[in-house]
């Protein structure tokens, strides 16, 4: 297809590996943000293409992993409701919340249903206007601007029986925090590339600067992947640190306005919790104002539901890049998608799934 | 939830509120266009959660191959020296 073919051409991969192996002189640490493209690494086996100097790390890239324990818990408990029609990611229902999961709520006689887009949650709520629809938006920017569709769409249409429960987030105030976190090991970002699309990448330039670290916006395909590799260690060794753009036939210096006009009128910047890296400020989206009368959180007095993450899954520690997957001791054993243990695990854009999938399977 | 395959217009939508359709390799799929006002039907776009959020810029395209190439080339005449 096209727009693929050439990104996957091995020859143009061989040709980058080997114009990688004469540019690296030390040891280089780098972070791809997103798990889209921690899956093609892992798929293509792209690490193993990389000197040896080269370490890539996995960043907190998931939309799924990174979705707190206690969020989960608060669509189990709305999924539990007679009246109520929970719309979620297919992603989402395996997660495991502290006592059970979205599947084992369908399971027992839940309205759990999986949607492709936000819209369909919409069109849910116009077919059945007795019942409480409620869409669980999870995500970075890039599903933001549906769910924000979603709700502008209801508000105008007056559904009264529609609401979201949000859980956004957004992915540069993550890199600040793992950048200024004492065990930091990251001193080169591949940042994300439909994260970008949306958003540009004007928010990553006083990073690059303040932290002296380069940032390069890459895409997901092989070539796309190690073309990014290649320009953020050309900087490391040259001493620069900038935001390039490596993805340049999607993404714009400015993004798509209307998709973050339409953010800003129905999302406000909030601080936001976590799984494994705590509550970041300023890092998520909550519904503004002008639509509170759309927040789940309140119409099914959920806010107030909390729960500690459970003790044996790391999940943490590889989201923030500190633990490879299969370090793990649960890693394959007490830990597999089959029985997670926690959410990079269980998401098929997971660190531990991607690890699971294409390392673990094939050495089995 | 990422999906980083492109799709191709098929058709837009009458009005910007309906879906248009898009085709991935052979499955077409209803996606909102509303983020890409400036597309057209040929136009390769990357959609996500049912919303193409970029039109393709074959310009970009055609130009970052071309350097792919070219550091090829680079790469051939730096292993030629002695």
């Amino acid at each position: 297809m096209k727009h693929l073919a050439e990104y996957r051409n091995p020859d143009t991969a061989k040709k980058l590996t080997e114009h990688i192996a004469a540019l690296v002189t030390r040891p280089w640490t780098l972070m791809e943000i997103c798990g889209g493209q921690t899956h093609s690494i892992m798929k293509y086996g792209l690490d193993r293409l990389l000197p040896e100097q080269v370490e890539l790390i996995h960043g907190p890239g998931c939309p799924v992993c990174v979705t707190p324990l206690e969020c989960i818990d608060k669509a189990i408990a709305i999924a539990q409701r007679p009246e109520a029609i929970l719309c979620s990611f297919g992603d989402m229902l395996r997660v495991p919340g502290s006592e059970r999961d979205l599947l084992a709520v369908k399971a027992a006689g839940g309205d759990v249903r999986t949607v492709y887009s936000p819209l369909d949650a919409v069109k849910t709520a116009r077919d059945h206007p007795r019942r409480q629809v409620v869409f669980f938006a999870v995500g970075f920017e890039t599903t933001a601007p549906a769910a924000a569709m979603a709700a502008f769409q209801a508000k105008r249409e007056g559904l009264a029986n529609f609401s979201l429960l949000v859980s956004h987030v957004r992915v540069p105030p993550a890199m600040e925090a793992l950048l200024g976190a004492p065990n930091n090991r990251v001193q080169g970002f591949l940042a994300a590339g439909h994260v970008c699309t949306v958003m540009g990448y004007t928010e990553y330039e006083p990073l690059a600067r303040r932290y002296k670290i380069p940032i390069v916006v890459t895409g997901f395909e092989p070539v796309d992947i190690l073309s990014g590799i290649h320009r953020c260690l050309k900087q490391l060794e040259e001493g620069r640190h900038e935001v390039e753009n490596e993805y340049r036939r999607s993404v714009r210096r400015e993004g798509n306005q209307p998709a973050q006009a339409l953010l800003a009128q129905v999302f406000r910047v909030i601080d936001r919790p976590w799984r494994g890296l705590g509550v970041i400020p300023a890092s998520g989206l909550g519904l503004s104002p002008e639509y509170a009368d759309f927040d789940a959180e309140n119409r099914f007095e959920v806010g107030g539901v909390s729960a500690p993450e459970p003790a044996e899954c790391r999940s943490g520690l590889v989201l923030q890049g500190a633990l490879k997957p299969d370090r793990c001791p649960a890693f394959g054993t007490r830990c597999t998608p089959e029985h997670p243990l926690g959410a990079t695990m269980v998401s098929s854009e997971g660190a531990c799934a991607a690890y699971y999938r294409y390392r673990h399977a094939a050495h089995a | 939830m990422c999906l980083a395959i492109p799709g191709q217009i098929l058709s837009l939508p009458a009005t910007p509120e309906q879906p248009g359709r898009v085709n991935f390799g052979g499955i077409v799929k209803e996606t909102s266009l509303a983020f890409v006002p400036e597309a057209q039907v040929g136009d390769y776009v990357i959609v996500h959660a049912g919303f193409a959020i970029s039109r393709l810029d074959e310009a970009e395209a055609a130009e970052a191959l071309a350097e792919f190439a070219a550091l090829a080339a680079l790469h051939a005449d730096e292993a030629e020296l002695p």
